[in-house]
């Protein structure tokens, strides 16, 4: 059953109970449940159980989603799930030390892999302009403006890469490591507002990575830097004057010359 | 008068001694917060000497630190396995605001601290947000103080960086108070609270509010403000080029059937009467035009 299109067509087949998360679905919940459902009375003595069996696996497994779809009765009348999916937080691995070997490793993108090793927050997208950015909103931003800037001339921006505070070097190096890995990136806007985080040890940070990069540093990169210490960061940039390297004041002009650099690379 | 924070706040960080709550209480004493005192059980009874010359007392406790100082609001950098224990200290102390910056925070927490609060004293802004600010008076959590000045315009948030980018970018007019709401699945303060509060506020004449793909926050917003809000808002939301069923950063960013769009929200935004901007630049040049036209019926009054 699509429920996600049922939501939108035909709300009123869907039945949406509270359920108050320090209490969880007991069996008072459960019955509440089925009766909002609609089954006849015997069925819906099977399907309690069921019910406080999934609030177990919801609360005990810090679940974000556990979905059974579709449930059914068979012809001897047993409930029976014939699907499942589940999905875990995260953010409570540290307390689910067993959900790290529930992961599908093989179906993961190797450049996503090779990020989540390094502990970078990066989302490989299908395009041609590298995105490194400092907070996740800034970041999502950032992939619209270039996306925007680019739109007539066939510039997409490539990946989602939030560094977060992360102004060092070696957080900028693999940063760069892994949008340079991927073939399609033909440059990359590097957009950093300072607040905690200084532009100076940004800047920094991009010089240190170039120079570790090397020959792989193949790709022109456009840096926009703000907040911070911000003088200070443009001319560390200024000074290292490496050829591949530009530095624009804006953020709508930096997007603008990383698509337009990425669409004039062969 | 701002929202939820003014210069009268007496704020106290749970979490102090740990060297992100160093750090952060250094730069809040830099901008001008009243910190009255750290909380960190195993600390009780010393002081903490800070650069600017403040020496800080530590309490073992919330309630402690609240009958010594008489603090009003707790700014938390606790980790996040221990996050839950310390919001519930919190809202058992009976504190009226708890701005929770921690990141990383288990949801299930989030849920079950956030239940319970309900019917008590405890605002929760957060988790997984830069706190606020109302510039020249008070800053409760880490929002540069040196991005903008005081001002009349009310800003709400999701994100942190990205809030930056449109301070700085409308600087020149300035602030009433500035909310990082904070980009996880579940938060204590929605875009709502934070409108509804900018209605009823005094000194904030137009609102901004920033949000991103994933939940109905704003659309839930824009039904608000369609029905409840008077002064004029501008909106931006981060995340049209986001795919679908990728969390991209925040934990509740996530777009999962046809919900949870960046243009879904737009266009909810747009038909309650807020005008939405593609990029923060363009959502600044619109607000710039309504602080420039409100500007304008103030001088010439007809």
């Amino acid at each position: 059953m699509d429920i996600e299109t049922l939501a939108v067509e035909r709300p009123e087949a869907l039945a949406r109970i509270a359920v108050d998360p320090n209490v969880g679905i007991d069996t008072a919940k459960a019955q509440e449940i089925v009766d909002a459902a609609g089954f006849d009375a015997e069925t819906g003595a099977k399907i309690v159980p069921v019910l406080e069996k999934l609030w177990v696996v919801y609360r005990d497994e810090d679940a974000t989603l556990v979905e059974v779809n579709p449930l059914v009765k068979t012809e001897d009348g047993e409930i029976v799930a014939l699907d499942g999916k589940v999905s875990l937080d995260a953010n409570a691995d540290f307390r689910q030390p067993h959900h790290a070997g529930l992961e599908d490793k093989a179906a993961a993108d190797p450049l996503e892999a090779a990020a989540k090793a390094k502990d970078l927050n990066y989302v490989k997208l299908d395009g041609n302009v590298g995105i490194i950015g400092n907070g996740a909103g800034l970041v999502m931003s950032t992939l619209d403006v270039v996306a925007y800037a680019g739109d007539e001339l066939g510039s997409k921006p490539a990946n989602f890469l939030d560094i977060g505070g992360g102004a060092s070097a070696e957080v900028m190096t693999n940063g760069l490591h892994i949008i340079l890995g991927d073939e399609q990136v033909k440059s990359v806007f590097v957009n950093v507002f300072g607040g905690i985080t200084s532009c100076d040890a940004v800047a920094n940070g991009i010089v240190g990575a170039l120079q570790a990069l090397g020959d792989e540093a193949t790709k022109p990169l456009v840096v926009r830097l703000d907040g911070n210490n911000v003088e200070e960061g443009r001319r560390i940039l200024a000074d290292f004057n490496h050829p591949l390297v530009t530095i624009e004041e804006t953020m709508d002009g930096a997007a603008q010359k990383a698509a337009e650099l990425a669409a004039s690379a062969n | 008068m701002a929202i939820f924070l003014t210069e009268n706040s007496k704020v106290i960080v749970q979490g102090m001694t740990g060297s992100e709550g160093m750090k952060h209480t250094t730069r809040m004493l830099a901008s001008g917060t009243k910190i009255v005192g750290g909380v960190n059980p195993r600390k009780a009874g010393t002081t903490v000497d800070f650069p600017d010359g403040t020496a800080v007392p530590v309490f073992g406790t919330v309630k402690e630190a609240m009958d010594a100082t008489g603090a009003d609001v707790s700014v938390l950098f606790v980790p996040p396995a221990f996050t839950k224990a310390a919001v519930i200290e919190a809202i058992d102390a009976g504190i009226g605001l708890a701005v929770v910056i921690t990141e990383g925070v288990a949801v299930k927490d989030t849920a079950e601290f956030y239940n319970y609060s309900l019917g008590k004293n405890t605002r929760i802004i957060g988790p997984n947000c830069p706190g606020l600010i109302s510039p020249g008076k008070s800053n409760a959590g880490i929002i540069p103080a040196n991005i903008a000045g005081a001002g009349r315009i009310g800003l709400v948030s999701k994100s942190g960086t990205l809030t930056y980018q449109m301070m700085y970018e409308l600087r020149d007019f300035g602030f009433s108070t500035g909310v990082g709401i904070g980009g996880d699945p579940i938060i204590g303060t929605t875009h709502i609270d934070c409108l509804a509060a900018f209605e009823n506020d005094p000194e904030t004449d137009a609102i901004v509010m920033i949000g991103e793909i994933g939940g109905d926050a704003e659309e839930r917003a824009a039904a608000y403000i369609k029905d409840n809000v008077t002064k004029p808002v501008v909106g931006y939301v981060a995340g049209f080029t986001a795919p679908e069923g990728k969390t991209m950063g925040h934990a509740g960013a996530i777009v999962s059937g046809s919900s949870g769009t960046a243009a879904a929200k737009k266009e909810a935004l747009e038909a309650a009467g807020v005008k939405v901007g593609k990029t923060p630049s363009e959502a600044a040049a619109l607000m710039r035009e309504i602080m420039q036209e409100l500007v304008q019926e103030q001088t010439d009054p007809i």
